[in-house]
């Protein structure tokens, strides 16, 4: 008799609708406890931490602990935040140029072996960058790199998904296009900046925030190629501050915090680009 | 005698052009990626402690590679990552699939859902251990205070018990790679065109049948792509040991990046690490070629 009450059934799946969202939500709250655990801990004083009863507002707002950890004699955390946006920035734009020059002459220039070496090219994105860290150590070494944030900025210029994903765009960007250009006695670099790069603008937004939150992330380079503690960025001076003041809960989860934050707030904005590139088939791990 | 005329065509100057063009991305691959892998290679067979200069690397051969067999922290380091991927990579995957079928059609505020599932996945896997360590804290923490308030006497040691570390990594990963594997699903199911369950619908299939005979086989592309990246990428895990365990308690949370790290960095068995390194590059392109052979049989496009 379903047919002869349609708003009836229209309610229960409306019904079942509500409720698997409650869940979801619930199974949402779960997942993010372990950071909203955090950002509460960073505001209560030492012994409020593991208080027992648990409570998610801390007695005051322990504002200082950020300042106690940005300041810090030993691991300055605002050094290090200097030191990671230093890095992010110079490794995204000399990474975006190089990989751009490489995709535009890979999507439309001719010239002897383009297909074999794009193909060289790609495979090795299958090399595990475990494999590549001690030669590097002994190269970076013998080249004066060891102990540079200069290191940092090189080891992110090779960025095999960069190219590809661009060259991909700049295929699909219309031939008639660049031929008007040259019409108009336009050469490869103009068409380039003033063509591609414009047009490919989804592809590159993708990269600017995948590879902001994998540069930003990382932590293997830094702890193989740093050793200054000037030079720290946020993953390593999080690491080894950890092992220097375990039992300052309260300053450890300041720290951990400011070491996220910044990334959720770029992230909110690039999400669809963010989620669009991972989709294209890139991740790092 | 007229002097000969030499016309450059556009298209030699333009592959002169084309190869500066690529230049800056070669040398670096070179110098990165080209030249490491060689000099690794090279390096597995011998033996060096670097510190003591470039004139003193010793060849071995094989010396390394029947070394490693013989060391029972590698063995262990060995058998706690193929624990470790066997662990997590199911346990994300089935869990992923299942919460992106029910966030594909079957609640409101799917973005604002998907968003939070996601959070945990773009932030620092340093900072998120350590928030996990405090929150696996076996006297302290709220996983234990909430074990024992519902009744349960001994709660797991997590962290600092050699049987549950390695459990309590493989939590922290899946929870770290749900939200992508979730997005990764969504995308999958996003291209299941709408007609075919209709059609299934109207020929009186349940939804069990609809997931089974249409969903599984429609993503399976997706899947296998999922199943080979987070294969790779738990075989690679190496930050939450280094910051929580360090390999500990014993050798239970030793795993093979780790364990090339130790040897590498902390007792410049530069050789030595390097052949242990290869070994895992080694296992994991056996593991991605059997992969790829399976898909022509499972995997329907």
């Amino acid at each position: 008799m379903k047919h002869l009450f349609p708003i009836a059934k229209k309610s229960k799946q409306f019904m079942t609708k509500a409720v698997l969202t409650a869940v979801m939500f619930f199974f949402v709250y779960l997942m993010i406890f372990p950071l909203l655990w955090m950002v509460s801990s960073s505001l209560k004083s030492g012994k409020e931490v593991f208080g027992n009863p648990f409570r998610w507002l801390p007695e005051t707002f322990q504002w200082s602990n950020y300042a106690k950890v940005w300041n810090n004699k030993y691991y300055p955390f605002g050094r290090m935040f200097m030191n990671s946006t230093i890095v992010v920035v110079i490794s995204i734009t000399l990474m975006l140029g190089i990989s751009s020059l490489a995709a535009y002459a890979f999507a439309k220039m001719e010239f002897k072996g383009r297909n074999a070496f794009f193909f060289c090219f790609l495979a090795t994105m299958m090399i595990p960058t475990q494999l590549l860290l001690i030669p590097r150590f002994i190269i970076f070494n013998s080249l004066g790199l060891y102990n540079t944030l200069q290191a940092l900025v090189v080891c992110h210029l090779v960025n095999v998904l960069s190219v590809f994903l661009l060259r991909q765009q700049f295929v699909s960007i219309p031939q008639e296009l660049s031929e008007a250009a040259c019409i108009d006695g336009a050469g490869h670099f103009t068409i380039l900046m003033r063509i591609m790069v414009p047009l490919a603008k989804p592809a590159f937004l993708s990269l600017l925030i995948l590879s902001f939150v994998w540069f930003w992330n990382d932590y293997e380079n830094p702890l193989i190629f740093i050793r200054s503690k000037e030079l720290y960025t946020i993953p390593l001076g999080l690491q080894v501050y950890k092992d220097d003041f375990a039992a300052q809960y309260e300053l450890m989860m300041a720290g951990s915090t400011i070491a996220i934050v910044p990334i959720l707030i770029v992230f909110m904005f690039f999400q669809k680009y963010f989620i669009a590139g991972l989709s294209s088939g890139g991740v790092k791990g | 005698m007229a002097k000969e005329q030499v016309i450059r065509p556009a298209k030699k100057r333009s592959e002169k052009q084309a190869y500066l063009f690529i230049l800056p991305q070669m040398i670096l691959l070179f110098v990165l990626v080209i030249l490491p892998v060689l000099y690794s290679f090279v390096l597995a067979f011998c033996d060096w402690d670097f510190v003591s200069g470039i004139e003193n690397i010793k060849f071995v051969g094989l010396g390394n590679f029947t070394a490693m067999w013989k060391d029972q922290k590698f063995v262990r380091s060995f058998f706690n990552t193929i624990v470790f991927v066997a662990g997590v990579v199911p346990v994300s995957m089935g869990l992923s699939l299942v919460i992106a079928i029910i966030l594909d059609r079957h609640v409101f505020c799917k973005g604002v859902l998907r968003l939070g599932f996601f959070i945990p996945y773009i932030s620092s896997i340093v900072a998120v251990s350590i928030v996990w360590s405090f929150i696996f804290n076996p006297t302290q923490g709220p996983i234990n205070g909430f074990l024992t308030r519902i009744g349960i006497a001994n709660p797991p040691g997590w962290l600092t018990e050699s049987k549950w570390a390695l459990i309590s990594l493989m939590i922290v990963s899946i929870w770290q790679a749900l939200g992508y594997c979730i997005v990764i699903y969504l995308g999958g199911l996003q291209n299941v065109p709408e007609d075919l369950y209709d059609a299934a619908k109207i020929d009186g299939a349940g939804a069990w049948q609809q997931f089974f005979k249409i969903t599984i086989p429609m993503i399976s592309p997706t899947t296998f792509f999922l199943l080979i990246t987070r294969v790779i990428q738990s075989f690679q895990i190496f930050a939450p040991i280094r910051v929580l365990t360090n390999g500990g308690p014993g050798y239970s949370t030793n795993v093979l990046v780790f364990y090339m790290y130790e040897n590498a960095f902390q007792y410049y068995k530069m050789g030595y690490a390097s052949a242990v390194a290869w070994v895992m590059f080694v296992i994991i392109m056996i593991i991605t070629v059997i992969q790829w052979r399976g898909q022509k049989k499972w995997v329907s496009y």
